[in-house]
């Protein structure tokens, strides 16, 4: 006999799930508690099933190739040393209903009330620990509660603006708060570009699947920013611990799409109690900031001494109440683990309401009864520290699972007795499985949701998604990210979907075109020397190529203009030959740590034509041998650089940051093409000397169209250094450098022209008005130095 | 008794050293019953850009500083006049060690004053298992947490040398335990870490030692610069004691207090090092003199 409801599911997706294992006692995403397939997967499974082999490879790598090009990457850390990872997509999304994920929204909006009912008691009144509910002992040993912020108000008066919530489902279906994200959760930018990637794969099915969209969430939240701040002129800013931090990506790819300035602590400064940002514009006042930052590294002043990535004297601004800090600091507090142990109470006191969503049930061991109970039931508990702000999976080197230590020794409880108010207790968490696809199949694995909560004018609003983190194995300890768990995105799918939402504003009104943010001053110094960096790998390559090209022609290297290449070569810290690479790969990794600084500020495309010219290099290193060979080698790296300035020329937006990028590119040309005319120009150059210029300031054909005669020094001084129509001339440079500078903010004290200004125009005047003949060495020698001071007077004028 | 106290700070830096922010906790505190301010001026060299003041979490006195642009020296120059009250006799009525835990059970408070704060781990006084066996094995024997916390203090000045050269600011305290050498700060630490060990709730202060002893006694260590103690909690009747493990005696008439807290980090007397690329060089001096009333 077949079972009626049974027989009328549609057998389509059965090949996919022959070997989905759902384990014993342990909820399930795919299939309900009666073992059927939940009706929000059910169109989903069909398209997917309806996809042959091939046709699923190719989303699946549509995906991961989205990711790729985006540049998404986290940072992974071992011991003492740290990669760039991929970011690891899950292709699979976990699909939620809309009904459920309306009850999940609803009680984290709750939570959130509670957390930001605490965050006042705590740095206020401290009713929680005066009437018994929270034990005194416990928030004075927090390292997260700052006493120095006792008693400070928040400006717009909430704690809290952005939280995350880590949940799962427990074996009876029901969800439960596995963790509290209150001082600066990472992962709503990650979330976004999961769904980019998700949705790059499966994107016919999306359109049918009745996705709720994410950018809504972002908007409003973006709004509730901008609300904060003092009047439209003040700023919004991201504090980031900056690029060697593990989601600096995020905070780059957050501040590009919501239009917010990204700032390290050493950009901003306080001054009469006020928060500013130095510009290129000089100190300007910044009335909100999110941070990503942990409030432990923003005030070496008042918090960690030892902090390099703060700001002097912002908790003084704070306490003066300049500006509004997202979250406030000291909110860490809250995720402390053996808290946990206390929100059902606290929710009771400080709301009048249960939790609508328990959490992990948890117990402090400072407590004689809780830690009698703890012992009597050390089989379903992991132990571990108490002030633990980790995941419940997420263990400390001490934790103890189900009554054994790390090194697999049953405990002695009197361990307990003797740490108890270090010590947190958890109940050991069964998580649900989810469905990931391994090798065309689903498999069942464990999976927790990470949910991002933000304050809207209006209240609580839930962004609509978020990820979840699926586990490699069938274990629940192996969900986290640094333990090679991957992470997929969350559809919340309903019966209808809103209409599609962009950041972009639509309808209504003309378009409204936003100002030029201020450029942070160190932002505009890295741009500056990425300029640099890249020109000269431009320059040494040319070089290196003239000198290849001439060994593979001549076979030796013992005649003069060889020798005369090569000593100008080593000048410049570079070997002509033997290791022929290593001295450009030096300028490259320098071209990409200061572009790693700025990745807010210029596209993917240029950050991977960056990656790109670095890599084929490390490549060309591993095998390429001098003369022909080689030349070949530079030529094609030249192609790459090119392909670089390219799309800084025709695809970046002129602004202030795009005109530093120019003035350190103009600049260095100016500065390496004086050296090498004062060396190849020299009466005693060697024969050739004067071809060899043009050829490395690529005019060879330029010189044969407007020069009847052959190279003499007049045509290579005329050409390369006088001649304003040759892009790459001395006063080429120079005019351009002019024209950027025209744009540059000048402060009140230099109204006319600031000193990095005047020094240009005397250079480009007296450039062209000479004559050849007039440029005599002791000619080259002053304008060289005169280049050379250039970089100086720029950094005094805007970098200070 | 009433002091005149004069406190010199000075820093020299080997060049300019870039524009900085100074918070200072320099000026004696008036404490009701025991100590009072009767005139106190702080005057900073040069004079900075902007100065403010405030009360920190421990009610501390702290004064805010910054400079704009950058500077090759700072000088701190703090004058005060304090009145000190002579030490009242004191009867021991603080708990047995163990029943310790129990008292502070009921005290639902995290206030400045609650014993609390100074129960776990703080900056610069990490738990160390050597001091911990250390302690446990001199405070065995003790029948009350008062006899506890003085011999404690009293092994560690029979056992420890005072040696001004032999620890910096930042030796950690495990380091010059080890070595049984230092100054009034290492003492200070050692002496916190050794009775939060024992579950005896204790801080840091920083103060002024009387310069010059009066007739026939002998002159306190640590008289020469700034000085530090430790205040240590024996009981909800006892309340909190305070004790000079430097010198082996309790804190009495001879010791002015100017900050309280968990730890030096609580209340260095001068933070916020100015930027320099060069080395940076410090002097300290301090005249505490009784005068008349």
């Amino acid at each position: 006999m077949t079972d009626p409801k049974q027989a009328a599911e549609p057998p389509a997706w059965d090949s996919l799930l022959e070997s989905y294992r759902r384990l014993p006692g342990i909820a399930d995403e795919l299939f309900d508690s009666d073992g059927r397939v939940r009706p929000v997967w059910r169109p989903f499974l069909r398209d997917l099933a309806a996809l042959n082999a091939d046709e699923l490879d190719h989303a699946l790598a549509r995906g991961s190739q989205y990711l790729r090009d985006a540049g998404v990457f986290f940072r992974q850390y071992a011991a003492g040393d740290s990669t760039e990872r991929d970011w690891p997509l899950s292709h699979l999304p976990l699909l939620i209903e809309s009904g459920e994920w309306q009850n999940i929204a609803t009680a984290l909006m709750q939570r959130a009330d509670v957390l930001e009912a605490a965050m006042a008691d705590f740095y206020g009144p401290n009713r929680l620990v005066a009437d018994g509910v929270v034990p005194a002992r416990l928030l004075a040993a927090n390292p997260e509660w700052l006493r120095p912020m006792v008693g400070v108000q928040p400006r717009h008066g909430h704690y809290l603006h952005f939280l995350a919530f880590d949940i799962g489902r427990g074996p009876d279906g029901k969800w439960w708060v596995l963790g509290d994200r209150t001082q600066a959760p990472s992962g709503a930018g990650f979330a976004l570009e999961t769904r980019m990637a998700t949705s790059r794969s499966f994107s016919s099915l999306t359109s049918n699947a009745n996705v709720m969209r994410l950018a809504g969430f972002f908007r409003r939240f973006r709004d509730t920013l901008l609300g904060m701040r003092d009047g439209e002129s003040s700023r919004v800013a991201i504090l980031t611990p900056g690029p060697l931090n593990d989601t600096y990506f995020e905070h780059s790819y957050i501040a590009r799409y919501l239009g917010l300035m990204l700032v390290q602590g050493a950009d901003l400064a306080v001054r009469e109690n006020r928060l500013m940002v130095r510009t290129v514009s000089g100190l300007q006042p910044v009335s909100v900031v999110w941070r990503r930052l942990d409030a432990e590294w923003t005030d070496p002043l008042e918090l960690n001494e030892s902090s390099q990535l703060g700001t002097p004297g912002m908790i003084g601004a704070l306490r003066n109440g300049s500006f509004t800090m997202v979250n406030a600091l000291g909110s860490g507090a809250l995720e402390t683990r053996a808290l946990m142990a206390f929100m059902p109470r606290m929710s009771e006191m400080l709301t009048g309401q249960p939790l609508a969503m328990p959490n992990i049930a948890t117990w402090w061991c400072g407590g004689e009864a809780e830690r009698d109970y703890v012992k009597a039931h050390l089989d379903r508990m992991t132990i571990d520290s108490a002030m633990s702000t980790r995941l419940p999976f997420d263990h400390g080197p001490n934790v103890v699972i189900g009554g054994r230590t790390v090194d697999d020794t049953p405990l002695d409880p009197a361990w307990i007795d003797e740490h108890g108010p270090l010590l947190a207790a958890q109940e050991v968490v069964s998580l649900s499985t989810a469905p990931a696809l391994v090798d065309g199949k689903l498999q069942a694995r464990p999976m927790s949701l990470r949910v991002f909560v933000a304050r809207s004018g209006s209240g609580w609003v839930v962004m609509p998604g978020g990820f979840a983190r699926i586990g490699h194995s069938s274990e629940s300890a192996d969900i986290s990210m640094q333990r090679g768990g991957a992470v997929s995105d969350v559809w919340v799918v309903s019966d209808n979907t809103g209409p599609v939402e962009t950041l972009l504003e639509t309808g209504g009104g003309a378009a409204r075109r936003t100002r030029d943010a201020s450029l942070p001053s160190t932002a505009a110094d890295n741009l500056f020397w990425l300029g640099r960096y890249v020109e000269r790998t431009d320059f040494k390559l040319r070089l290196l190529r003239a000198f290849h090209v001439r060994l593979a022609e001549t076979g030796g290297r013992d005649y003069p203009l060889a020798a005369a290449l090569s000593d100008h070569l080593e000048s410049l810290g570079i070997e002509a030959e033997d290791p022929i690479f290593d001295g450009i790969l030096e300028d490259m990794r320098s071209a990409l740590r200061s572009a790693g600084q700025v990745r807010d500020r210029f596209s993917t495309d240029a950050w991977n034509a960056l990656v790109d010219l670095t890599r084929t290099t490390e490549m060309f290193a591993e095998r390429v041998r001098p003369g022909d060979d080689a030349s070949r080698a530079f030529s094609v790296l030249l192609r790459k650089t090119s392909g670089f300035a390219g799309l800084v020329h025709e695809n970046m937006y002129r602004s202030t940051g795009w005109r530093f990028l120019g003035i350190g590119r103009a600049v260095e040309r100016t500065g390496a093409m004086m050296t090498f005319l004062r060396v190849f120009t020299a009466e005693d150059a060697p024969d050739g000397a004067m071809d060899l210029a043009i050829e490395v300031g690529d005019s060879v054909m330029t010189h044969r169209r407007r020069y009847a005669a052959g190279t003499s020094r007049d045509t290579a001084i005329d050409l390369l250094l006088l001649d304003d129509m040759n892009p790459r001339s001395v006063l080429h440079q120079l005019i351009a450098i002019d024209d950027h500078a025209s744009y540059l903010p000048v402060s009140v004290e230099e109204v006319r022209m600031t000193s990095f200004q005047r020094r240009v125009l005397e250079m480009k005047t007296a450039l062209a008005t000479a004559a050849p003949r007039e440029i005599n060495a002791d000619r080259l020698d002053d304008l060289a130095n005169d280049a050379a001071s250039l970089t100086g007077l720029l950094a005094d004028t805007y970098l200070g | 008794m009433r002091y005149d106290i004069t406190l010199r700070i000075e820093y020299a830096y080997d060049g300019l050293a870039a524009a900085g922010r100074h918070l200072l906790r320099l000026t004696p505190a008036t404490l009701p019953d025991r100590q009072r301010v009767i005139a106190a001026d702080l005057t900073v060299t040069p004079t900075p850009f902007e100065r403010s003041f405030a009360y920190d979490f421990f009610d501390n006195r702290c004064v805010s500083i910054s400079y704009e642009g950058a500077v090759e020296e700072t000088a701190f120059l703090m004058k005060a006049r304090v009145d000190r009250a002579p030490l009242e006799p004191l009867f021991d009525v603080s708990p047995r060690l163990g029943r310790l835990a129990g008292e502070l059970e009921t005290m639902f408070s995290v206030a400045a004053d609650s014993p609390h704060h100074f129960r776990g781990q703080s900056p610069r006084v990490p738990p160390s298992a050597e001091v911990s066996e250390w302690a446990a094995r001199i405070a065995a024997e003790s029948p009350s947490t008062l006899d506890a916390v003085r011999t404690i203090c009293s092994a560690l000045h029979r056992e420890m040398a005072f040696d001004p050269e032999a620890t910096a600011v930042d030796t950690p305290l495990e380091e010059a335990f080890r070595a049984r050498h230092g100054v009034c700060q290492d003492f200070t630490h050692i002496t916190i870490c050794a009775l939060r060990s024992v579950g005896v709730p204790a801080g840091y202060v920083s103060g002024f030692l009387r310069t010059i002893p009066p007739k026939g006694s002998a002159r306190l260590e640590g008289a020469d610069a700034m000085h530090a103690w430790v205040r240590a909690w024996c009981g909800l009747e006892m309340g909190w004691i305070e004790f000079d493990p430097t010198n082996d005696m309790m804190a009495g008439e001879d010791h002015v207090t100017v900050a309280v807290g968990r730890d030096y980090f609580d209340v260095a007397p001068v933070k916020g090092a100015l930027r320099t690329a060069g080395s940076q060089e410090t002097t300290q001096s301090v005249d505490m003199v009784a005068v008349s009333t």
